[in-house]
């Protein structure tokens, strides 16, 4: 694995060449548009720094790629320029834990 | 570049002198705070363990932190009645040559004598303190952890990969360095195996990772939080990605468990989670356990990278923060020592930063006090674990 050692200034990261997503090196506006690895995306929301967004569609069951690196699979289909969290992905070893979805840790609470 | 350490009489070097006073079972917690306070910004430090049962784990993390290098002095402070095995400690820490004293407040006569007895020894130790002899200690010499805490998706971008250049640096100068976290490389196991020493090796990076992914699964959830997914961490593959990427590019020498201190330089593992059926909890409950442990294997100073903006430091060894995010770093920069953020803005290259962490480890371990340690930073905590030995196939090949 190697590691950029520099932004160019387009305010995304493409981290490894393979990846199917790029994350955000500052805060952009819904709408951004860049031009990355050859395909044309557009933001479909707001993404802030370091969050992500797919450059291409990424079928469900697919696993989403980060510095060349499988981080998760797709539960449903994602377009290009759609941001790419926990609503779309989960993990195939435990799953993420929040504070909403009802998770069986506030059920034991209550 | 030769850091003026302090030699104690084992050969070893520390780049602090601190009075530890280690309180030996919760009910002895107040009394030893008291005796630290006045004495907190003249080198006193307080360290302990909460339980009354007897832990082989917790009486071996207590020994090594008692006789670390960066330890010139330790009051021990009993209740009296709890099991821990003070006697042994006690013999312990005395062979190491330090300066050392069993108070127990049952036989003192309970708090007040207690605080008033303890302060006076600290008070006189650290007059003495200022006479241990001074020593060059050459890089090699030096152990440097690693940990990250308050991760957000900006860490594994700036902080942890500049931590991993700075460790580079050190392993070229054949230093010692650990990270750890098994819990936080889990999905990475097979691209570790690959930096092992020998194919051995690997295999014991694996299991040791399988082990992490059993016991979380075991409580329901993974370490990551709801911290973590707000600043854009999705799943602990990704939160492990980044966490892996503080141990560089150096080959993998070994594995070592709290309380091993690697015996030759280079980069090892640390397996903090324990052995056997899951059991006492969640293996590592907060950040400063992860702290306490890694400096339990002779680390002298620790390298934390944060996103969210984590403020901890610790006892016994100076804590470098390495803020990843450049919003952060602008609302907290009074907590941080580095803005690795400024990597992300344009500001500075991968390199540059990882070049300014490692001399500040050096300026660290020459006696610079860090930010954590300013603001008066001391966090400890010890709690219940269990560890089988090491495998031969976890130590390096050559020492």
């Amino acid at each position: 694995m190697s590691f950029f050692q520099k932004t160019d200034g387009s305010g995304v990261l493409l981290l490894a060449p393979g990846d199917n997503i790029a994350v955000a090196a500052c805060d952009l506006p819904a709408g951004t548009v860049r031009e990355i690895a050859g395909q044309r995306v557009v933001l479909e929301r707001a993404v802030e720094v370091g969050h992500k967004f797919a450059i291409r569609r990424i079928a469900k069951g697919e696993r989403v790629i980060k510095y060349g690196a499988p981080i998760g699979v797709a539960t449903q289909d994602i377009a290009p320029g759609e941001y790419v969290h926990l609503h779309n992905v989960t993990s195939d070893y435990i799953p993420t834990y929040t504070f909403d979805a009802g998770h069986e840790f506030l059920k034991e609470a209550h | 570049m030769v850091i003026d350490a302090y030699l104690r009489t084992d050969g070893r070097k520390g780049i602090r002198n601190t009075v530890a006073v280690c309180y030996l079972v919760e009910c002895a917690h107040h009394v030893s705070r008291e005796i630290t306070y006045p004495y907190r910004e003249k080198g006193a430090h307080l360290i302990g363990f909460p339980g009354c049962f007897p832990n082989a784990y917790s009486h071996k993390m207590l020994e090594r932190l008692c006789t670390h290098p960066n330890v010139g002095a330790v009051l021990l402070v009993s209740l009296g009645c709890e099991a821990f095995n003070k006697g042994r400690l006690l013999e312990t820490i005395r062979e190491s040559g330090r300066p050392v004293k069993l108070l127990v407040i049952q036989e003192t006569g309970g708090t007040r004598k207690s605080i008033a007895e303890g302060q006076a020894w600290v008070a006189q130790t650290i007059e003495q303190l200022k006479n241990t002899p001074r020593a060059p200690m050459p890089i090699e010499e030096l152990i440097v952890g690693t940990i990250c805490g308050g991760s957000d998706a900006t860490s594994g971008l700036t902080a942890n990969p500049a931590m991993g250049r700075a460790f580079d640096f050190l392993v070229e100068r054949n230093a010692t360095c650990i990270f750890e976290e098994t819990g936080e490389l889990i999905g990475m196991e097979h691209w570790m195996a690959r930096r092992a020493e020998n194919p051995a090796l690997g295999e014991e990076i694996v299991k040791t990772v399988a082990k992490a992914a059993t016991y979380y699964a075991t409580y329901g959830h993974a370490s990551i939080g709801p911290g973590n997914a707000d600043g854009g961490l999705t799943t602990i593959e990704e939160k492990s990605l980044g966490a892996y990427a503080k141990s560089g590019q150096s080959t993998i020498r070994g594995i070592v468990k709290p309380g091993d201190v690697p015996v030759a330089g280079g980069l090892y593992l640390l397996d903090v989670v324990p052995d056997g059926e899951p059991r006492f909890g969640f293996p590592n409950i907060s950040d400063n356990a992860e702290i306490a442990e890694l400096i339990a294997c002779g680390s002298h100073v620790i390298l934390f990278s944060t996103g969210r903006g984590s403020v901890v430091g610790s006892a016994l060894a100076p804590v470098i923060k390495v803020c990843a995010n450049p919003a952060t770093y602008k609302r907290m920069s009074e907590d941080m020592d580095v803005d690795a953020g400024r990597i992300l803005e344009g500001r500075a290259t991968l390199d540059e930063v990882g070049r300014e962490i490692y001399e500040l480890v050096l300026r660290v371990a020459g006696g610079e006090q860090t930010k954590s340690e300013a603001l008066g930073h001391q966090e400890f905590i010890l709690t219940y674990k269990r560890f089988e030995p090491l495998g031969p196939a976890c130590f390096p090949s050559a020492a």
